[in-house]
């Protein structure tokens, strides 16, 4: 079973790379740009008889490990099929 | 964000009585915070500031002393060195990473906005033992942190130290020093300006982070601590490096009056410091300051302690040209408001009045506690207890397994991951000397840099050990060959109001301030870490010492490594046989007592002399102070940093050896010199009336420990290299 | 000879760039601002290291857009000697002026310490002053020097002498002990197919004088002197 996990700076913590990829975007020319965030994407693959276990056990994971629970978010996706 | 009650914001029952005396009202949200974070022990120093006038503040040598945000010393050719130590402990237990990047970004503001170059930075940390999977992820965040940002900044990390001891466990020390380099014309001070005066704010823009930081750093640390993580601030070490050069820029051309950095308290704090200098009072409009958050009130505006942020006050007409610097250097600058001549720190938003508070109440009228101490029982139990029947069985086992402490073995693993050789100047480099030398480009002299502390004396005898950390710093920087000048201090203690820590501090700090006033080597700055406790109790009192010294002749310098074989090994100094408060004690024999070997303040400062004049003179070809794990310890390092083994004899039998090998007494250090030089360095010895004994030789492949011509401890140097250099290494795969 | 050293939001070696060729070397030098668009008048250009845009998104990503580097780029074309040290190697890949790609250090860890490297190559601007498979004592001091690009480049950087510097063992000695951050081929600095550019990820300017400790440094600027001197004549 795959899983993507998407890890996210929390709202209103300070996002420094994304500050400075913004201010490069917009003399880039795009200067609709209004806001950058950067963050991280995990891609698991894992043996798994139950999605939902398996769900639990990626959100265990992400909380242990993959995301920094002071800082950031994280939401996990299952892909089911691959 | 909920509201919070004055308690919770850490004002005491009687400190909101004062408040409210002095508002004759009931204050509102924001200014009950205000005068919260302003009162903190962090930047209103209540519990501290009464011991602190016991340290000797000047000298010739002194330029600006405490007060500032950085000491400043004269190094001759009209240039000075500033410099200060400060702690980011709470933050970094609970955010290793961030805690110890933004620990190194607010010590770096304090000395550019001095408007000095930082040249320089070293770090002192703490943490519990090396074994424990937890302390493990703390050590690598914090170095990792510390790397992350300072090596961005591109200012070198040339020392410090790492001690491990499980009363750092829940509680881990992070302290970090920075030092800079102005010409004594361009010192900036913390002034408002004149009246009418514009007040800007460039950097990174204000969100909600660190809130209440100061009053954090203030409590002790709980389970809840980890619920207050939202408080942990974000670094930004670019930005950080765009204020620097644009800062530096704006004094070089004299562009501004006043110039403070944002810490503790942010806006709130850095704001008040600035007019109380003049009695100056000063109007800002939050509605002003440029947010990354929307909705943010008055109160968190003020208190935010978002990272990367400096005020800024023109000279009057230099607007523009400061504004084309910050424009050149991509930086934000707003005004927010400007100074008044009423004394009175108004904060609007918008047309509306938010809060209003006398200047003078946050900075002046912060309430000091003169506590009484109590002796803790521990302090006579400790210190009687009986070390005679205590030896070595297998001395040669024990010096391996001092060499494989991780408080003493090679930090190779912490320094290798900092930046220690940006800037060019980098002379003696980590691991090489006891302290850390820079030259200064365009001169022939070079600046020694080192911070010390052992906090096993200090917890056993806090006078006797804060003395002893302030002579260790400075004969550290004699055996590099550099002068002690000055020194700065970050004292970590426990809660004050408990007694028993209170008369820690105050017996260490006094311990301090004799010790400095002996070697000459005033207080120019600090920085005070209090509430250092978890519900295991307190840390160990750790009075951290930072120094700096001075080498006229940078080519002078000596390192502590055994430079050729046939070189003779000289110890200066008494011989000592104490064990007391030593690492061998604690790690052999699991004893953490005894007494701690007491200071000989004169004696220590003739031997800082006697190491100056001797590596002057190019007699001392190495150099190196007896401290952790004793004399069986320093020459084993000054062996493997050479690849050269020794022989050493010592006038003593089997057992008696235990205590000449492993003693931490104070005010002695092992140097080598060519053997025709033996005279000469004898002769100096003299003069300065400190023993000098040979006690062997360099050379060879093996550590040869002997007691009246017997061999009591022969160790492989290959072993001895292997246990030193690759603990540390082994532990954090 | 006339040295610019170019100057990125970020850059933090360029003081010590400037340092190594004005006060060590005493030849002509000045900072070029990044925003500049225009270089004129110069013999050599040095991209120093640092972390140009505080290294976000990818180490040089930023950098590389700057204003100053379609002249750099120019430059480069028309023959003018580049040398890209740290970051500045960075920046020369991601400006597409050398091949290959960085990644992290294999340790993942930020990496400060002297290095032995081979010279591969001493018929070049950069190493004339070196004998052939000299070993030298330069210091790294980076967090992604990881050498990468595909077997053809790889193919093409060795049988055509572009790879400089390897890492390697005090005596010369090549192999994985040697190689401080996983680089492919222990690969420390290549240049481009004309030879007047040149990356690597080792300090020269940091061991340019013996009060630093070393003075390995010192030949590869004294080459690029060496070697305009006798392009000149």
């Amino acid at each position: 079973m795959k899983a993507r996990i998407y890890v996210t700076l929390k709202t209103g913590v300070l996002d420094p790379q994304g500050e400075a990829v913004k201010k490069s975007l917009h003399v880039l020319g795009y200067g609709n740009v209004e806001e950058v965030r950067m963050g991280k994407f995990v891609e698991v693959d894992l043996q798994a008889g139950d999605p939902e276990k398996a769900r639990q056990e990626l959100m265990e994971m992400s909380d242990k490990l993959l995301a920094n629970p002071v800082i950031e978010n994280y939401r996990v996706e299952m892909v089911e099929g691959e | 964000m909920a509201e919070l009650s004055y308690r919770e914001m850490g004002l005491s029952d009687d400190e909101y009585q004062l408040v409210l005396d002095i508002m004759k009202r009931e204050p509102n949200y924001l200014e009950t915070g205000m005068f919260a974070v302003m009162w903190s022990e962090h930047c209103g120093y209540k519990n501290s500031r009464p011991l602190l006038k016991n340290f000797p503040t000047e000298g010739p040598q002194v330029i600006v002393g405490p007060g500032e945000n950085a000491g400043v010393v004269d190094i001759g050719d009209d240039q000075a060195l500033v410099f200060k130590i400060e702690s980011h402990n709470h933050p970094s237990a609970i955010e290793p990473y961030q805690g110890a990047a933004t620990g190194v970004g607010g010590i770096v503001r304090d000395i550019f906005t001095m408007g000095a170059r930082p040249i320089a930075s070293l770090n002192s940390l703490r943490f519990g033992e090396i074994d424990d999977v937890r302390v493990q992820q703390l050590f690598a965040g914090v170095v990792a942190g510390i790397a992350g940002y300072g090596n961005c900044l591109g200012i070198p990390t040339v020392g410090g130290e790492v001690y491990f001891h499980p009363c750092y466990r829940g509680n881990p020390l992070v302290n970090a020093m920075c030092v800079g380099l102005v010409n004594r014309n361009e010192i900036a001070l913390a002034v408002a300006g004149e009246v009418g005066s514009p007040i800007m704010i460039v950097g990174a823009k204000t969100g909600r982070d660190g809130i209440h930081g100061a009053t954090f750093a203030s409590e002790e640390l709980s389970e809840a601590s980890a619920e207050k993580r939202p408080s942990v601030q974000v670094g930004d070490p670019f930005m950080e490096k765009l204020l620097i050069e644009a800062c530096l820029e704006l004094i070089k051309e004299d562009l501004v009056a006043g110039m403070q950095d944002l810490g503790a308290a942010g806006l709130t704090s850095s704001i008040a410091e600035c007019a109380s200098k003049e009695g100056r009072g000063v109007q800002v409009d939050v509605a002003l300051v440029p947010r990354r958050e929307l909705g943010m009130s008055p109160y968190e505006v003020m208190l935010s302690e978002s990272q990367e942020r400096m005020l800024i006050i023109p000279r009057s007409g230099c607007e523009n040209r400061i504004q084309e610097i910050f424009d050149k250097w991509n930086l934000d600058a707003t005004v927010i408001g400007q100074v008044t001549g009423d004394g009175m720190f108004r904060v609007l938003e918008g047309e509306k009045v938010a809060g209003e508070v006398p200047v003078a109440a946050l900075t002046d009228s912060c309430p000091v506690y003169r506590r009484e101490g109590e002796e803790p029982p521990y302090y006579q139990e400790k210190k009687a207890m009986s070390l005679t029947n205590i030896y070595a069985e297998n001395p040669a086992a024990a010096i391996l397994k001092l060499l494989a402490s991780p408080t003493i073995a090679s930090k190779r693993w912490v320094y290798t991951q900092y930046d220690h050789q940006v800037m060019t100047n980098t002379a003696v480099v980590p691991g090489k000397g006891d302290a850390a030398v820079l030259r200064i480009k365009g001169t022939g002299k070079g600046v020694a840099l080192t911070t010390d502390c052992n906090s096993r004396f200090v917890y056993l005898d806090p006078r006797a050990g804060g003395a002893l950390a302030v002579c260790e710093a400075a004969r550290n920087l004699a055996c590099v060959g550099a002068k002690p000048l000055a020194m700065t201090n970050c004292l970590n203690f426990g809660n004050p109001e408990k007694p028993q820590i209170y008369w820690q501090m105050e017996n260490a700090i006094l311990g301090m301030a004799e010790a400095a006033r002996a070697l000459d080597t005033p207080v120019v700055s600090g920085n005070v870490s209090l509430y250092n406790e978890t519900a295991d109790g307190a840390i160990y009192p750790t009075p951290v010492v930072g120094m700096v010294g001075l080498l006229e002749d940078l080519e002078q310098r000596c390192t502590m490594e055994f430079k050729a074989e046939g070189d003779i090994i000289v110890l200066l100094g008494n011989s000592s046989r104490e064990l007391g408060a030593s690492e061998y004690l604690y790690l052999c024999h699991g004893i953490e007592g005894g007494e701690v070997p007491q200071p000989d303040l004169q004696q220590e400062k003739r031997l800082i002399d006697l190491l100056q004049e001797l590596i002057k003179q190019e007699v001392a070809v190495s150099a190196h102070d007896i401290s952790d794990g004793g004399l069986a310890v320093c020459l084993a390092e000054s062996a493997i940093q050479g690849k050269i083994g020794c022989r050493i004899d010592l006038p003593a039998d089997g057992g008696q050896m235990t205590g000449l090998l492993f003693s931490e007494a104070p005010g002695r250090a092992v140097i080598t010199v060519k053997p025709a030089n033996l005279g000469k360095a004898q002769e100096l010895a003299a003069n300065y009336n400190i023993a000098a004994t040979v006690i062997g030789k360099a050379g060879g492949k093996e550590l040869i420990y002997n007691g009246n011509g017997k061999p009591v401890a022969i160790v492989p140097l290959a072993e001895a290299s292997q246990a030193w250099e690759e603990t540390i290494e082994c532990y954090m795969k | 000879m006339r040295f610019g050293v170019v100057v990125f939001p970020g850059s933090n070696c360029d003081a010590d760039c400037y340092h190594a060729v004005k006060d060590v070397q005493g030849q002509d030098c000045e900072y070029i601002w990044h925003q500049q668009s225009k270089i004129t008048g110069f013999d050599a250009l040095v991209l120093p290291g640092g972390f140009s845009y505080g290294d976000y998104l990818r180490t040089g990503a930023i950098a590389r857009f700057s204003p100053v580097m379609p002249a750099v780029v120019d430059f480069a074309r028309q023959g003018g000697l580049v040398i890209g040290i740290c970051n500045g190697f960075q920046i020369l890949l991601e400006a597409g002026l050398l091949p290959g790609a960085m990644l992290r250090n294999k340790s993942l860890k930020f990496i400060c310490k002297p290095v032995n490297l081979k010279v591969l190559n001493n018929d070049t601007p950069f190493t004339n002053q070196f004998n052939q498979d000299e070993v030298i004592e330069i210091p790294i001091a980076h967090g992604e020097g990881n050498y990468y690009c595909d077997p053809a480049t790889l193919g093409e950087l060795k049988d055509n002498g572009r790879i400089l510097f390897s890492y390697c063992g005090p005596e010369g000695q090549i192999g994985d002990d040697h190689n401080p951050n996983g680089s492919l081929n222990h690969i420390a600095g290549i240049t481009n197919k004309e030879g007047n550019v040149l990356g690597m990820m080792p300090h020269p300017e940091r061991c340019s004088e013996s009060v630093l400790g070393g003075t390995n440094g010192y030949g590869i600027f004294a080459s690029m002197i060496n070697w305009l001197k006798e392009a000149r004549a």
